[in-house]
C-alpha cells in the first residue's frame, strides 16, 4: 500500500514531465503536421541553460532557493523559445511547401546538430548541480516504509498543473489562441483572412520551446545532473505520450505524459523493470488498435 | 634569394621522402560520443600521450606511429562499421573497442582482417571465442565478479544484498558473476534486478530496493546509472551501499553523485598510478592537465605494447606481431604485462577500492 502510493507520487512527477515535453510535439503537429524530432533535444538545450544559470547565480552569491528558482526559469525559458524560434526558422520554415518527409528529415538533422553542438561546446561529460531543494515530507509510515515526498516532486506537479492552466486560458479565450487554431484548421484560408501565419506558427514553437524549458529546469532541480544525450530518451518517451493521448490534441498530451509516467512507475515497482518499455509500448499498440486517432484525439475529417 | 629556393627544394625532397617512408598506422575505437564520450576522452588522451612519447625516442622500426580514432558510441553495428572503415586505412593494431557489447562484434572483423587488437573489455566471451588476434589488457568479469562477491558476503553480514543490472554485455555478464559468488558463500540474493540503462529517473527501482530492506547493491553497468541511483536513493531516504565494477572509476561518478560517492565500493586492477616505475608518466600526465584515471593508463599501456612487440619481432606484420604478444614480455605502465594461451593477461586480478572525497583508493586505507 505504502510502495503503491510512493510510486503514485514518483509515476505523477515523471508523467508531468514527459507531459510538459509532450505539449510541444503535439501543439507544432497540430499547426503544421510534422513531428518536430528535435523537441527534445531543445528540452536537452533548456537543462544545460538552467545549469548554467544556477551555477553563475551560486557564483553571484544568490543562496535565496526561490530566488534561485524564479530566475533560472525565467532565464531558461527566454533563451530556449529563441532556440524553438530559430529552429523552426532555420530548418523548418524554408521546407514548407515541400514534401511532408523534407522537414522530418530536417528535423532529425536539427537533432543530431543541438545534440553535436552542446556536447562539442559543452563537454561530454556530465554537468552537476549541487542539490537546489533537498528534504521532502515523510507522508506516513507503513511496516517500516515511510513514504516521502520530495519537495522538488511537489514543485514539478504545482508548476505543471498551473501551466496547464494557463495554456488552456490562452489556446481557448485569447486572440492567439483563435488564431492558433484557426492555422490549425485552415492556414490558406487563415492568412487570407489577415492573420500573419507565419508568425503565429512561429510562436507555436516558441511556446513548445517555453514548456520544455520549464521541464528542462524542473529535471534539472530533481535529478541534479544533464548530459548531452538526455533529449533523445526522453523525446522518444514525449513524443509515445503525444501519440497515446492523441496527437494534435493539448489535454491529450497531458493525459499521456501522466499515463506513460504512472505505468513506468508502477510496472517497475511490481514487475520486472526491464521489460517497463515493453508494457509501455504495448500499451500504446493496444490502444491505437481501438482508438487509431489516441485517447483524446479526434479522427481526421476530409477537409472539402 | 637563391638560398631560399634552395631551402624550398629541400624540403620538397623531405617532405616526399616522408610521404615514401608511411608512418605505422595504428587504432583506437571506443565511444567517442554517445553517453559514455568520456571514457573515449580517457583512452584518446592516453593513446596521444603514449604516440608522442614513442615518437619523440625515435619511433618503432625507425617509423614514426600515427593515430587514428573510431567512434563506435557503444554501439554495436557502429563497432562493426569502424572496424571496416580501419581495415580500409591499414592499421596494423588496433586498441579497442571498450564496451564488451562493441568489442566482441568488431573481433571478428579485425581477425578475418588479420589485425592484432588489445582491448580493456572484460566480458569473458571476449577472449573465449578461440580468435587469436585479440589480447586483453585488462582484468576478466567473472575474475571481478568473485572478488565483488566474496567482499559482500564477508563484509556485509546480516544485511539484504541486492544484485542489479543494466542487461549490457559488460552488466549482465558482471552482475551473474557477483550474484554466483555470493550464492557461493550461502549468503541469499535478496532481489535480483535489471534496468535500462541510459534513463534518467530509477525511482521505481529504489522504491522497490527500500521497501525491501535492502542495504547494499551491487551493479553490473555504468557509473552514470550509479550516480543517478544513489541520488535518487537520498533523496527517499534510502541509505545505500554499492558495489560497482571497473567503470566506476570514472570521477564523473563524484561529478554526478556528489557526496553520496562515499558509498561506492568497487573492483578494479591494481592502480597503474601507483606502479613505482610510472610515477614519472603520472607527473607528465598532470603537468598536461590530464589526470591518469580509468583507460587513460591502459590506453598507454597498450601503445606500449604495440611497440615493443613490434620492436621483438622487428615486423609489424600480423604473424609475427601475433607471435610476439603471445610469447613475449612488455613492460608497460601497468607493469609486466604477457599473455596466457586465450589472450588473457597474467598480471594479478582484481583489488576493492572505495570512494572517498573525490578520490579512490584501496578500500580501508
Amino acid at each position: 500500500m505504502a510502495l503503491a502510493l510512493q510510486q503514485l507520487i514518483n509515476g505523477l512527477t515523471l508523467g508531468a514531465v514527459y507531459g510538459l515535453i509532450a505539449i510541444g510535439y503535439t501543439m507544432v503537429y497540430g499547426i503544421i503536421g510534422m513531428i518536430n524530432f528535435a523537441h527534445g533535444d531543445i528540452y536537452m538545450v533548456s537543462a544545460f541553460i538552467s545549469v548554467t544559470a544556477f551555477t553563475l547565480l551560486a557564483a553571484l552569491g544568490v543562496s535565496s532557493v526561490p530566488l534561485a528558482l524564479v530566475t533560472v526559469l525565467l532565464v531558461s525559458v527566454l533563451f530556449t523559445s529563441v532556440y524553438g524560434w530559430a529552429v523552426e526558422r532555420t530548418a523548418y520554415r524554408p521546407l514548407r511547401g515541400s514534401t511532408r518527409l523534407a522537414p522530418l528529415i530536417s528535423a532529425i538533422g536539427m537533432s543530431i546538430f543541438l545534440q553535436n553542438m552542446v556536447q562539442l561546446t559543452q563537454g561530454a561529460r556530465v554537468k552537476p548541480i549541487p542539490p537546489v531543494l533537498v528534504g521532502g515530507f515523510d507522508l506516513l509510515t507503513v511496516d517500516g516504509f515511510t513514504v516521502h515526498l520530495a519537495y522538488s516532486q511537489l514543485l514539478i506537479v504545482v508548476v505543471t498543473v498551473f501551466l496547464m492552466a494557463a495554456f488552456t486560458y490562452l489556446l481557448s479565450q485569447t486572440s492567439f489562441g483563435r488564431q492558433q487554431r484557426a492555422c490549425e484548421q485552415d492556414r490558406l484560408m487563415t492568412s487570407l483572412l489577415g492573420i500573419n501565419v507565419d508568425r503565429t506558427i512561429s510562436l507555436t514553437f516558441m511556446l513548445g520551446a517555453m514548456l520544455a524549458a520549464v521541464a528542462g529546469v524542473l529535471v534539472t532541480v530533481y535529478y541534479g545532473v544533464v548530459d548531452f544525450y538526455i533529449g533523445f530518451v526522453v523525446g522518444i518517451k514525449a513524443f509515445t505520450a503525444a501519440v497515446l493521448g492523441g496527437i494534435g490534441s493539448f489535454p491529450g498530451a497531458m493525459l499521456g505524459g501522466v499515463l506513460i509516467g504512472l505505468i513506468e512507475a508502477f510496472w517497475s515497482a511490481y514487475l520486472a523493470p526491464e521489460y517497463k518499455d515493453v508494457a509501455t509500448f504495448a500499451i500504446l499498440i493496444l490502444v491505437l488498435m481501438f482508438r487509431p486517432s489516441g485517447l483524446l484525439g479526434r479522427p481526421e475529417v476530409e477537409k472539402v | 634569394m637563391r638560398k631560399k629556393l634552395l631551402l624550398a627544394g629541400f624540403s620538397l625532397l623531405a617532405c616526399a621522402a616522408s610521404a615514401v617512408h608511411a608512418d605505422h598506422l595504428v587504432a583506437i575505437a571506443g565511444p567517442m560520443t554517445g553517453q559514455y564520450a568520456s571514457a573515449g576522452d580517457q583512452i584518446r588522451k592516453g593513446a596521444e600521450m603514449a604516440i608522442a612519447d614513442i615518437n619523440a625516442k625515435g619511433g618503432v622500426l625507425g617509423q614514426k606511429i600515427k593515430l587514428e580514432v573510431g567512434d563506435d558510441a557503444c554501439d554495436p553495428k557502429q563497432a562493426v562499421s569502424v572496424a571496416n572503415a580501419m581495415i580500409n586505412k591499414k592499421i596494423v593494431f588496433m586498441h579497442g573497442h571498450w564496451c564488451s557489447s562493441s568489442t566482441i562484434p568488431a573481433s571478428d572483423v579485425y581477425n578475418e582482417s588479420q589485425i592484432v587488437m588489445a582491448t580493456v573489455s572484460t566480458n569473458p566471451q571476449v577472449t573465449e571465442r578461440g580468435l587469436k588476434n585479440i589480447f586483453r589488457i585488462n582484468g576478466r568479469d567473472d575474475q571481478q565478479g568473485q572478488v565483488a562477491g566474496a567482499y559482500l558476503a564477508d563484509h556485509f553480514k546480516g544485511k539484504k544484498i541486492a544484485v542489479v543490472d543494466d542487461k549490457s554485455a559488460y552488466g549482465k555478464g558482471l552482475a551473474d558473476e557477483i550474484a554466483k559468488a555470493i550464492e557461493a558463500k550461502k549468503v541469499k540474493v535478496a532481489l535480483r534486478e535489471s534496468i535500462t540503462a541510459g534513463e534518467k529517473d530509477y525511482s521505481g527501482l529504489v522504491s522497490k530496493l527500500k521497501s525491501a530492506g535492502v542495504e547494499v547493491m551491487a551493479y553490473g553497468g555504468y557509473h552514470t546509472e550509479v550516480a543517478l541511483i544513489l541520488r535518487q536513493a537520498q533523496q527517499a531516504g534510502l541509505k545505500l551501499t554499492v558495489m560497482g565494477g571497473d567503470t566506476m572509476t570514472n570521477s564523473e561518478l563524484v561529478t554526478a553523485a556528489g557526496a553520496n560517492a562515499d558509498n561506492v565500493l568497487f573492483t578494479f586492477v591494481p592502480d597503474p598510478r601507483k606502479n613505482p616505475g610510472s610515477a614519472d608518466i603520472v607527473k607528465r600526465f598532470r603537468d598536461a592537465k590530464i589526470e591518469p584515471e580509468g583507460y587513460v593508463m591502459y590506453a598507454y599501456a597498450a601503445m606500449q605494447l604495440f611497440a615493443q612487440a613490434a620492436e621483438q619481432a622487428k615486423s609489424t606484420k600480423y604473424a609475427d606481431l601475433e607471435k610476439a604478444m603471445r610469447g613475449g614480455a612488455f613492460d608497460t605502465v601497468l607493469g609486466k604485462l604477457s599473455f596466457d594461451a586465450k589472450g588473457d593477461n597474467k598480471l594479478p586480478g582484481f583489488v576493492v577500492y572505495q570512494w572517498k572525497g573525490g578520490k579512490y583508493d584501496y578500500v580501508g586505507k
